[in-house]
């Protein structure tokens, strides 16, 4: 297990990054042209709200006391209001936030189901068969685009079959799982296609491994072989993987919220682009930061838990 | 020891692995007998195919080459035997040191675990027995606080202390065989002699055969019973362990013998067999040791000799075998 300095180490570790995206978001709106004040507010804001909005946010002031209230603001959790929604983006963020987090562990979730057994069927038949037959259907997958494999999906199972519902998500958990399985099979035929390809080339490596040999030379059965010795060595690699294409993911996500029309913070982004929505825009920026941030953590921490040669402290 | 019927026999094995459509003939009809209690030394270069061939006893070998011959454990033939039934013999009757410490042990798993594993696949004993008996291994194979150290992983352990972690996995379930592959030459010196009394001693006490692979004829003419000689995936020749060392028979064990520097006088230069062992891909047609002998005479170039018996218990495989007086004098 990791210690809980080397957790806290880690959380120190973040302040640099996040106060890089910090200024990245400041400067977004501060370098527009035109009014800074008006592209927060929306065009159709009032003089009275205007003129708060540059009380708030100090933008009569020097550049750096204007940081500083950005900062502090964001940091007791104000992050402005959403034009489009006329709300308070952190109200906004934290109603949508969990579907998409719901969309993305269902998507993990699933792949590691499709991918883990097929990888090592495909890696214990190497070059033979069933190995060619699985990677050439994972091959086909990765060169799809997503959304593109989410209309098929919406057309045949949702529309016609009405297998599926065609959006929305439900409300208790099991209702969830069905709205959801569609957007989550679209992102997982991708991912999984991913973790497919590493997680087979790992176990091929790790059946090769001395220590794999000697655990059969010890006559463990081959359940143990396979899951105590291979598996466990070839995940961390693979695990690793994942949790460093957290934005590849998240990308895809994004469109499939969108053609799917699930309301997580993926979809929230695009309408808060296309209307220009520039406090939205921006704590969905910082949400976006901070959620690549925890997965790596998390990805850390796996690493360090199931690696004894990784532990730090 | 020699006159007890073997428990294990060897016969005709081969193993054959492919690389890049070429046909590699790592082991080539390998027969040799090992009686209980019996210690057989197994000498050879670098690649002549020792590995090779204990991984092809314990079934190691079948999924990277083809192999073929027979392995009788106690009479039963287990060269083809099912993985399912082969793997209560693998830990349990016949044991295998692997050659390379550093890489043998699983770095996710903690050495208690790694040797309790082999008990519970072998044996009835319970949680808390597993863990006395692992603590007992520990402590046999030398290793200090061994109770303190079940929890910790092979990366806190040194090359020697790993090695020693192995031979105590490898002793766990009281096999009747050891193969042990080089078990001493990734230690250095002091520690090997430790380690191979410690294998010697266990072997008595509790009377196991024991496959010796190593490099060091020193070591082999203290401890073997019987020597086997290895080139290029064959046995050149085999005997008992003062026959084949003090009256070598074939060209290359006496070469073998000269490089060892006890037999040399002292302050000469030390003797090496020029030339290099055959690329597998291409072996010669005749005999494979033939581009670096000077017995050689027409006809080891057009065909191999075969390894034939010369007296009870002892064959060379050579058309012009060194007499006892040429050998005496090399
Ligand atoms: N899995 C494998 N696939 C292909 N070739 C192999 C495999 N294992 C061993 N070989 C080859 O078989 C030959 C014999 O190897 P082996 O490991 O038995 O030699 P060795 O006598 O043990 O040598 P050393 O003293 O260096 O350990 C070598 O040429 C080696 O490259
Ligand atoms: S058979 Fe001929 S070449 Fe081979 S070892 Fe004997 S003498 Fe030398
Ligand atoms: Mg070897």
């Amino acid at each position: 297990m990791a210690s809980i300095q080397y957790i806290l180490k880690r959380l120190l570790l973040m302040i640099p990054t996040f106060f890089l995206v910090m200024i990245i978001i400041f400067l977004l709106v501060r370098f527009l042209p035109g009014d800074p004040a008006i592209a927060i507010a929306g065009d159709r804001a009032s003089d009275a709200d205007l003129e708060a909005i540059r009380e708030r946010l100090g933008l009569n002031q020097p550049m750096l006391v204007q940081f500083w209230l950005f900062v502090t603001n964001t940091l007791q959790g104000d992050l402005g209001r959403s034009i489009l929604l006329r709300a308070p983006v952190i109200d906004v963020i934290f109603d949508r936030l969990p579907t998409t987090i719901f969309l993305t562990l269902y998507a993990v979730t699933l792949s590691l189901l499709i991918a883990g057994p097929l990888a090592f069927v495909a890696a214990l038949n190497r070059n033979k068969w069933p190995d060619a037959v699985i990677r050439t259907v994972f091959q086909v997958g990765l060169s799809m685009p997503v959304f593109y494999i989410g209309l098929i999906l919406l057309t045949f199972l949702a529309a016609q079959l009405r297998w599926f519902p065609v959006g929305g998500y439900g409300d208790t958990f099991v209702e969830r799982l069905h709205h959801m399985f569609l957007p989550s099979v679209t992102v997982a035929l991708y991912t999984s296609a991913i973790i497919m390809r590493n997680l087979r080339s790992a176990i091929i490596e790790v059946l090769d491994a001395e220590y794999v040999q000697f655990a059969r030379a010890k006559g463990l059965p081959d359940r143990l072989v396979l899951g105590r010795h291979v598996l466990r060595n070839a995940l961390i690699s693979t695990v690793t993987l994942l949790g460093l294409s957290i934005g590849n993911l998240m990308s895809g996500t994004l469109v499939t919220e969108t053609v799917f029309a699930v309301p997580g913070v993926g979809r929230l982004m695009l309408e808060a682009i296309f209307a220009r929505d520039y406090p939205l825009i921006q704590g969905l920026t910082l949400t976006f930061a901070v959620l690549v941030s925890v997965v790596f953590l998390l990805t850390d921490l796996f690493q360090s838990t199931l690696d004894p040669r990784m532990r730090l402290t | 020891m020699s006159d007890t019927q073997p428990i294990l026999e060897v016969e005709n094995l081969c193993t054959t692995f492919t690389r890049g459509g070429v046909a590699l003939p790592a082991v080539r009809d390998v027969s040799f007998n090992v009686g209980k209690g019996e210690v057989l030394g197994l000498v050879g270069e670098s690649g002549s195919g020792k590995s090779v061939t204990l991984r092809s006893i314990l079934g190691l070998s079948r999924r990277y080459g083809d192999v073929t011959g027979s392995v009788k454990w106690m009479g039963q033939d287990i060269a083809q035997m099912p993985e399912r039934k082969l793997r209560h013999i693998r830990g349990r009757d016949i044991a295998m040191i692997f050659q390379e410490p550093m890489t043998s042990l699983n770095p996710l798993l903690t050495v208690g675990m790694q040797l309790t594993e082999t008990l519970k696949a072998h044996t009835d004993l319970n949680r808390a027995a597993r863990r006395d008996r692992a603590i007992e291994m520990l402590d046999h194979v030398g290793i200090p606080a061994a109770a303190s150290r079940l929890e910790e992983y092979p990366h806190q352990f040194s090359g020697g202390m790993r090695q020693r972690v192995m031979i105590a996995i490898a002793l766990a379930a009281n096999p009747k065989l050891l193969l042990a592959d080089e078990p001493t030459t990734a230690l250095d010196v002091t520690i090997q002699a430790q380690i191979l009394d410690l294998i010697l001693s266990l072997a008595d006490e509790l009377s196991m055969g024991v496959i010796l692979v190593t490099h060091d004829l020193g070591v082999v003419a203290q401890t073997c019973n019987k020597a086997a000689v290895m080139y290029a995936g064959r046995i050149v020749e085999q005997g008992d362990v003062r026959q084949v060392l003090r009256a070598p028979r074939h060209p290359y064990t006496v070469g073998l013998m000269r490089s060892v520097p006890q037999n040399v006088p002292p302050r000469s230069q030390l003797y090496t067999v020029p030339g290099t062992p055959p690329s597998l891909e291409a072996l010669p047609q005749g005999c494979a040791f033939a581009p670096r002998c000077q017995s050689r005479t027409d006809s080891c170039m057009a065909t191999r000799p075969p390894l034939e018996s010369i007296a009870q218990g002892r064959s060379v495989a050579c058309f012009n075998p060194v007499t006892d007086a040429q050998g005496a004098a090399a």
